[in-house]
């Protein structure tokens, strides 16, 4: 009887495993044969052929697909560019200038690299701004978001290596600056400095870890951006209206219609930057930056790239470098917080009003502060930079959160296929500057 | 519709980022010269290189240096294009110091197209102690390493005024330009009026040598000027052609989903 007992507990226990997922293929032939082993065709097909978007995406969603470009052009001119350059504080001035000269096509590499760094921050800084306006950081795009805000910590990360890698002064100088900031840290701070700079001064063994940090964070930048668009295909696309699509009548498949409508926002963004990097492609560099590295002159005036002036203006606005630190460190971290202070179910802005309003003012805030970053820490300039600080704070601190519990929403349609109505009849009055399909 | 917003956000970044100017000091504002270099289909005037060289060669090469150029580049198109027997010529003048040979020792030799350009000094402590302790800055890349590039080089050549204004006392070996940031600059006049004498009879006033220098420094900081703005009209074109086709095939796709609605 025992033996019969144990049998059938045993026999309870056994389920069928499956280690052979062959087959399910939706394609047949050689295609099928390779697909049913890796499954890469359907991925492709399922996530970029029927992948349904909302039909009501503005050329504001053409910038994530614009960044993605922007990525694998900087890394691609970044890997021609890494074969000619010499990471050594001897000869790298030298060996830019043999890029620019001797190599072949040496300077539309460098040059294409240079600018795209820059293009790269003006295309995130809109593809922000879009998140912000239309609430993209809300429910259920959260993590999404979070992984947003921490590959704009490492674009600056590797965007300020890059910089410091011509070893011009202004590489040099903008070096010795931003990592001097760490001394700020209590009690450790002259010993991080040091263990960064691998020296005790900024020098030949700064440059060669700077170099090769540059590279390691663009890859890690590129791991993260697939991070986040495997999280966009779970959670989709949001939209200008913010309404979740829910029938057929609110999507269009990502091919064709989303492929040729990116395609044509990505030529335009190219064609841009082309004409820029043609034809003034120092416009955006500082002429400091050809002048080789002297540790013994310091330049008049220290500034970052432009990309940067924002947040240098928040940490210079403060007295106390260590707060003014934290203070910039923290003002981009907040991005980070956003959908946790803004609880207003409504995610656009097209049926928000006052927080409408403050999200303007923050953009205004955001070129002030780049303006008055630009500038000598001193005068007026100092009063505009500690207002601005101060608003920013208080956009996300304050009031996100008061104006998401007392804002009374606009009517909203019901679904997106009902808000592309309401804006063809004119009942809407939406943020329409990039145009809608 | 679109392209035209999109045209008018461009101009207005920037017109956003020329207010954010790296200017500095009471320097009065440069001249503003028009270039032949300048523009989408802007080429250097060969004459005019050949010329500057011979103005860099004969005042401005006693104490700059030119590092990051070789003789051959001379010769090569889209420069001053001197022919290969010119640059042989002119490299041949110039005394280099090569080896170790085959017993250890360094010796002297004629310049070749392939050397680089002979620096007057040494180093910077020969520079400086020649030249009351300034350091005459390498030329190499001077227009892009300053604001205002080609006219600010043009307009501190020309800059110089015999008296400081009152009030503003200068020390030995230090002189007056209007242009320069503090207006004190440690360079002397380098030339006057047939400072040089050009073999192709063009007058020498100080305009005319300061202007030849100035673009055949524009050229040895961009020496790929001329292919950098062909190829960015080609590829602008080659753009506004496909972006137009773009745009066709993208309204003719979502035109299948417009009719319905």
């Amino acid at each position: 009887m025992d033996n019969t007992d144990s049998k059938s507990n045993l026999d309870n226990s056994i389920k069928p495993v499956h280690t052979n997922k062959v087959g399910g293929s939706p394609f047949t032939g050689v295609l099928g044969w390779i697909d049913n082993r890796l499954p890469i065709f359907r991925m492709f097909k399922y996530e970029y052929l029927d992948f349904q978007v909302p039909k009501s995406l503005s050329y504001f969603w053409s910038f994530g697909g614009i960044l993605m470009l922007c990525l694998i052009f900087l890394i691609v001119t970044g890997l021609a560019l890494g074969m000619h350059y010499k990471p050594d504080a001897k000869y790298a001035f030298d060996s830019v200038e043999k890029i620019m000269r001797d190599v072949n096509y040496g300077w539309l590499i460098r040059y294409a690299h240079m600018n795209l760094a820059s293009f790269f921050f003006i295309a995130v800084y809109i593809h922000i701004f879009r998140g912000l306006y239309y609430g993209s950081y809300k429910e259920p795009r959260q993590l999404m978001w979070l992984i947003g805000v921490i590959i704009f910590f490492l674009m600056i990360a590797t965007a300020f290596l890059g910089y410091t890698l011509p070893w011009g002064q202004m590489s040099y100088w903008g070096a010795t600056v931003i990592t001097n900031l760490f001394s700020a840290v209590p009690f450790v701070g002259e010993a991080i400095v040091n263990w960064l700079w691998g020296d005790y001064a900024v020098g030949d063994a700064t440059l060669n870890r700077f170099y090769v940090l540059h590279w390691l964070i663009a890859f890690g930048i590129l791991g993260l951006v697939i991070f986040h668009v495997i999280a966009l295909h779970i959670v989709g696309s949001n939209n200008p209206s913010g309404i979740e699509p829910v029938d057929t009548r609110d999507t269009v498949s990502f091919s064709p219609f989303t492929t040729s409508k990116d395609l044509f926002a990505i030529l335009v963004f190219f064609l841009i930057f082309v004409a820029v990097m043609m034809y003034a492609p120092n416009y955006l560099g500082h002429p400091d930056n050809y002048i080789p590295a002297d540790p013994l002159v310091t330049p008049a005036h220290i500034v970052p790239e432009w990309y940067f002036l924002p947040f240098y203006a928040i940490l210079r606005s403060i007295p106390d470098k260590l707060m003014g630190v934290i203070a910039m460190v923290s003002s981009i971290a907040i991005l980070g917080l956003l959908p946790w202070l803004d609880l207003s179910k409504i995610r656009s802005c097209a049926f928000r009003p006052i927080w409408k309003q403050f999200v303007f003012i923050f953009v205004l805030d955001f070129f002030i502060l780049m303006y008055v970053g630009s500038k000598p820490a001193e005068g007026v300039y100092v009063l505009i930079a500690r207002i601005g600080t101060i608003y920013w704070f208080l956009f996300f601190l304050v009031i996100a959160p008061i104006v998401a519990l007392t804002e009374k929403p606009l009517p909203m349609p019901s679904s997106i296929h009902e808000y592309e109505d309401w804006k063809k009849q004119g009942k809407l009055k939406t943020f329409r500057f990039f145009g809608s399909k | 519709m679109i392209l035209s917003k999109l045209k008018i956000l461009t101009t207005l970044l920037f017109f956003f980022f020329s207010t954010i100017a790296f200017g500095a000091g009471d320097a009065e504002k440069p001249i503003s010269k028009s270039w032949s270099f300048e523009g989408i289909f802007g080429t250097f005037d060969r004459a005019s290189l050949q010329r500057g060289f011979q103005v860099y060669k004969e005042v401005c090469a006693s104490c700059h240096s030119m590092k990051q150029l070789s003789y051959r580049n001379l010769a090569e198109k889209g420069g001053p294009e001197f022919t290969e027997e010119q640059v042989k010529v002119i490299s041949s003048k110039f005394e280099v110091t090569d080896g170790p040979n085959d017993n250890g020792d360094m010796f002297k030799r004629p310049g070749k197209p392939s050397d680089k350009f002979v620096s007057p000094f040494l180093n910077e402590k020969a520079a400086r102690a020649a030249n009351g302790g300034a350091y005459p800055p390498d030329l190499s890349v001077i227009v892009k390493a300053r604001a205002d590039g080609a006219d600010y080089v043009y307009s501190l050549l020309l800059g110089y005024e015999e008296k400081p204004p009152k009030g503003m006392k200068l020390e030995d070996g230090v002189y007056y330009n209007k242009y320069m940031p503090g207006n004190k600059i440690r360079m002397p006049k380098p030339f006057s009026k047939d400072g040089v004498k050009y073999a192709d009879g063009t007058s020498a006033t100080e305009e005319q040598i300061s202007a030849d220098v100035t673009t055949f420094l524009m050229w040895t900081a961009e020496p790929h000027l001329e292919s950098r703005k062909r190829a960015g009209f080609k590829s602008i074109i080659y753009l506004l052609v496909l972006i137009s086709l773009v745009y066709l095939v993208k309204k003719k796709i979502w035109s299948r989903i417009e009719s319905k609605v």
